[in-house]
């Protein structure tokens, strides 16, 4: 009995530490891959509204943005109150998109690009008029393959 | 004495070390935003100056849905709302009770929709949401039917893109997915 106490009372009770480090090390890089940095600076608000038939963007090199909404704030003096169409990091009119598709379009392996998707992300309220000037660019450019942008909402 | 402190220096205290990772744990946590990239597929059809005459077509194998400026729903001549119009449409696409109105058979359904310009980009967005939801319904039925008779493995319960892609493509060729979108009127532009 006495023998056993002896035992406890030897052993250090601070925990070592020393992998400690490596375990932060491992959460780190795992948040540095999965980290996307933006490119570019949206200057218009988009709320992507909600949907339930929703289909994941695997490929993120195959996928260009087009966002539409109204311009924040800040921008309302130089782009007005009225909705917007932003292409990367500037906002632009329907007229650019094809220049803005091609400059895309040549990054991308030759092989993957009939698979190259146009994910539209649009603010909610948003009228369906320059969304419609944007889709009809589209289909002249000869882009088809469109993901309306929508977020998860739980079925029924 | 001196070689004491040669033999000290071997050694890098690695403590502070850990704080140095959550610096930089912390910052990319910070920064980090996990983008949802989801939503509705969709695949336009190419662009030709003349419009889709749908007046060509039988009457009762055209669901066509109009959505106005004021976000209300016409659907086949009738005020509707969104809720109902999946069930509308399954109906429609499946006709199980081979009424003469509806559709004659799933592949000749087309689903006609069409907007104003003053539409809402919700509104038409829940609208597309529901029709896709219906074929998806209707494909997964088809899946299961299929798993009855023995022609699909057991596992499959749903229509999904899990499923290998000769059965998706037998699937969506007994029930094809056709909408027509025809231009949208120019009413209640911002």
């Amino acid at each position: 009995m006495s023998k056993f106490k002896k035992k406890r009372g030897a052993t250090s009770a601070a925990i070592s530490t020393a992998s400690l480090p490596d375990i932060i090390f491992m959460l780190l890089f795992f948040f540095m891959v999965v980290t996307v940095l933006r490119d570019s600076e949206l200057k218009i608000n988009v709320v992507t509204p909600h949907a339930t038939e929703l289909i994941k963007l695997e490929e993120k090199s195959l996928v260009n943005y087009i966002y539409i909404g109204k311009p924040k704030q800040k921008f309302q003096e130089i782009y007005g109150t009225s909705p917007r169409m932003q292409l990367g990091d500037k906002i632009a009119t329907v007229g650019e998109i094809p220049l803005f598709l091609e400059q895309h379009r040549i990054k991308v392996m030759e092989q993957k690009r009939p698979r190259i998707i146009t994910s539209l992300r649009v603010d909610g309220d948003v009228t369906m008029g320059i969304v419609q000037d944007v889709k009809t660019q589209l289909r002249k450019s000869g882009q088809f393959k469109v993901n309306y942008s929508a977020k998860q909402r739980a079925k029924d | 004495m001196a070689r004491n402190r040669s033999r000290m220096s071997n050694e890098i205290n690695a403590g502070s070390m850990a704080d140095i990772a959550f610096l930089l744990l912390i910052f990319f946590l910070v920064t980090t935003q996990i983008v949802e990239d989801k939503g509705i597929m969709v695949k336009l059809p190419p662009w030709s100056e003349e419009e889709p005459d749908i007046t060509k077509l039988k009457k009762r194998n055209v669901f066509s849905v109009l959505v106005n400026a004021q976000n209300q729903l016409l659907v086949r001549g009738e005020v509707e709302s969104v809720s109902t119009l999946k069930e509308k449409a399954k109906e429609f696409i499946w006709n199980p009770k081979k009424r003469e109105d509806l559709a004659e058979k799933p592949t000749k359904a087309i689903i006609s929709l069409k907007n104003d310009r003053g539409t809402n980009y919700k509104t038409y967005l829940e609208v597309y949401n529901e029709l896709k939801a219906a074929y998806n319904e209707l494909w997964t039925e088809e899946v299961l039917r299929g798993v009855q008779r023995g022609d699909y493995p057991a596992k499959y319960k749903e229509y999904s893109d899990d499923l290998p892609l000769h059965i998706r493509k037998e699937v969506r060729s007994k029930i094809p997915f056709v909408l027509s979108e025809a231009e949208p009127t120019a009413f209640g532009e911002e």
